[in-house]
């Protein structure tokens, strides 16, 4: 028997770019149950369940109408005050719950990774898809008020065909939320003033990406600081996103392109750094 | 050529003592600087042992050094050693919790390691809920779990709670839920941290068994940390002695768990302490009739007790325990205490068999509050060359020595 022979081995060090999918795939069970995990656990014990999850963006949404719609006067490009700012707070509220859940994994769970191993992967791509079916359910909302506009209050929009970006939408935010989210995690594992930065830092985020303003406006009043909105990379899908289901936004094959490129760059970056430092974070936390 | 199922290969791991991120990002670029240059990393001393009672030069301790060893197919091993030995280092870096700095271990199976019971339990959701999570968290897939299931659940012995939240479990029954997930992994190498701790007796010797079962019938090897000798000589064949982060010893466990009562001996035979709290145990001395700790059997021991009685207080009793090498307590015998300071004791050691002991002291108010505790001290050994046991040598033959009468 040869006892070079052997399935496994530990070292210090592993190559750059094993991004350890296999391992990944192989623990896909795991990932369902934490998902359900999630979803069961938010609304156990509470009188209302999941409904809590239309309570956030129907509160959201009154406010800004009131506030950024009736006291400041934004445009939103003729569309329904509501309507609009209920558009970008479904999908913004998807990215940013991404990042930011993602950017606390390795705090958040010193407790299960310092006792078990599993492809520490399965933890945000777990939040990512937690966060879909949350994402999910305030789309419906979302959807049902755009019924109500279309139907009851007889508002002229209309749907795009650029409506059938919508997967390729979803599928950008969450992997730019989970991509960006890992390399903030990586590094907070030392320094923790990044986590503190995120929680505000995502809220700054949000007024540098078109949820309470269209972007035609902004390229209008600014066109020197303009560029700031175009070149972050939420923008586009956020623009997308509106085109595709209220019929208003900037749309470009180029700004998606962009999007997309620069998603790719970022998650390819973080899981190689979310791999190099779950190695050892269990030391560090 | 027998299978070897774990080998390690200059195993070592450093740890950072103090406080980490303060000036870490200049020393993150001095070692990157270091690096880039394919030098060794500035921090990185070699040659400090983890010796946790002196103070090192630098700031890096060795928990693991250059640790060699196999370990073959179907082996139950214990691995002991002092607190800060670097057990628990092993079992993280064994089961990639955290990646050693250098060296490397190569190994044939799946291990399934068990460094707490209940990893991943979620109190809000019920026992079946958590048996699917626990179980997926462990490496089970789903099927694999769904087969097993009602095994576990009679295992645990919790049926009528199992869609019942598990916050709502007694302590007992969240250990033996979780316990009993983990005992139906089906891996070729099973890693446990004292997790036996918990749970009542009769549990204890349920996992006990079932890990033996484990090892001996289906072949599984078997990594098993404890400080509890008897459950290690129990489960284990083998052994594994660690002191300061180096191999001390591997081999046959009983040789292994001798070892390391020898290196606990070398503590001194006298206790001192300078506390000045009431009824505090000031000095215990072994008084021996020569000059060696080891005494024979024929002998009498006898110990002085000196008390720090500052202020009397009414009913207050000396209690002396004997513990043996598996820390378990042999005897007790107290005395009240009057205003005398310095006592006396001694026992006949024809009832002992050969091996270490140390006692357990305390100044307490029977039934009621302790003045001060202090646990394995004073070590002594006994050899004995002259009791019907003596040839059995390091054998399990009981706990005392009874000289019976054949007829």
């Amino acid at each position: 028997m040869n006892n070079q022979q052997h399935d496994w081995s530990i070292e210090p060090q592993n190559s750059l770019l094993d991004l350890k999918l296999k391992d990944t795939w192989a623990y896909r069970d795991l990932l369902w149950l934490l998902v359900r995990r999630d979803f069961v656990s938010f609304y156990k014990q509470t009188i209302l369940g999941p409904l809590w999850f239309f309570i956030q963006p129907l509160l959201t949404t009154i406010i800004f109408t009131f506030v950024f719609g009736n006291l400041a006067g934004i445009s939103t490009d003729g569309l329904p005050q509501p309507l609009f700012y209920m558009a970008g707070i479904t999908a913004w509220n998807y990215f940013s719950e991404c990042l930011t859940k993602t950017s606390t994994v390795f705090k958040d769970n010193a407790n299960i990774f310092g006792k078990v191993y599993f492809p520490r992967l399965i933890m945000p791509l777990s939040i990512v898809v937690s966060n879909l079916v949350r994402f999910g359910v305030q789309f419906l909302l979302f959807l049902i008020v755009m019924g109500y506009y279309y139907f009851m209050a007889k508002e002229d929009f209309s749907i795009t065909w650029a409506i059938s970006l919508f997967p390729l939408v979803v599928i950008l935010m969450a992997l730019l939320g989970l991509g960006l989210g890992m390399l903030i995690s990586a590094m907070t594992t030392k320094y923790r003033d990044l986590a503190f930065l995120v929680t505000f830092g995502v809220q700054l985020l949000m007024y540098a990406t078109t949820v309470i303003y269209p972007l035609s406006t902004a390229v209008e009043n600014y066109p020197n600081y303009a560029w700031i909105i175009e070149y972050n990379p939420m923008t586009p899908l956020i623009e997308t996103f509106r085109y595709g289901f209220l019929g208003n936004g900037t749309f470009s094959w180029s700004a998606i392109g962009y999007t997309t490129v620069v998603t790719l760059v970022i998650l390819l970056v973080g899981i190689v750094v979310f791999n190099k430092v779950e190695k050892n974070f269990v030391d560090t936390v | 050529m027998s299978n070897i199922a774990i080998k390690a290969e200059n195993l070592s791991k450093a740890y950072q003592l103090g406080e980490i991120g303060t000036g870490t990002i200049s020393r993150d670029l001095e070692r990157w600087y270091a690096r880039i240059r394919g030098k060794e990393d500035p921090f990185l001393r070699i040659g400090e042992t983890n010796d946790r009672t002196s103070k090192g030069s630098s700031d890096i301790v060795w928990s693991l050094k250059d640790i060699n060893f196999e370990i073959e197919q179907g082996d139950a091993v214990g691995i002991i050693g002092r607190n800060g030995a670097g057990k628990s280092t092993l079992l993280k870096v064994l089961s990639r919790v955290t990646s050693p700095t250098s060296g490397r271990i190569t190994g044939k199976g799946r291990i399934a390691s068990l460094l707490e019971v209940g990893t991943g339990f979620h109190p809000e959701l019920t026992g079946r809920e958590n048996i699917y999570l626990n179980g997926a968290i462990l490496g089970m897939r789903k099927k694999e779990i769904t087969r097993k299931f009602d095994e576990i659940v009679d295992f645990a012995g919790v049926e009528r709670y199992i869609d019942t939240p598990v916050k709502r479990y007694s302590s007992g029954m969240y250990v033996r839920l979780a316990f009993a997930v983990a005992a139906h992994l089906e891996s070729e190498i099973l890693i446990v941290d004292e997790v036996l701790a918990v749970g009542d007796a009769e549990f204890q010797k349920k996992c006990l068994g079932k890990m033996g079962e484990v090892s001996k019938g289906e072949g599984r090897t078997v990594l098993f940390v404890s400080h509890n000798m008897v459950s290690v000589n129990l489960l284990c064949q083998k052994g594994i002695l660690l002191n300061h982060g180096n191999l001390q010893f591997i081999g046959d466990v009983n040789k292994a768990i001798e070892r390391y009562t020898q290196i606990e001996q070398s503590m001194s035979s006298i206790y001192i302490n300078k506390s000045t709290a009431n009824y505090s145990i000031e000095e215990v001395r072994l008084l021996r009739t020569n000059d060696r700790v080891r005494l024979s059997f024929s002998d009498l021991i006898k110990f002085s007790i000196k008390l720090n009685i500052t202020d009397s207080i009414q009913n207050v009793h000396l209690g002396v325990a004997l513990i043996d090498k598996w820390k378990r307590k042999l005897f007790t015998s107290t005395i009240p205490i009057n205003q005398k300071a310095i006592y006396l004791l001694s026992f006949p050691l024809n009832l002992l068999l050969s091996g270490t002991y140390t006692l357990d002291i305390a100044t307490f108010i029977p039934n009621g509050a302790n003045f001060n505790y202090i646990k394995d001290i004073c070590p002594f050994e006994i050899e004995d060359f002259e009791s019907e046991s003596a040839i059995y040598g390091h054998a399990d033959v009981g706990v005392i020595n009874v000289e019976c009468v054949w007829e």
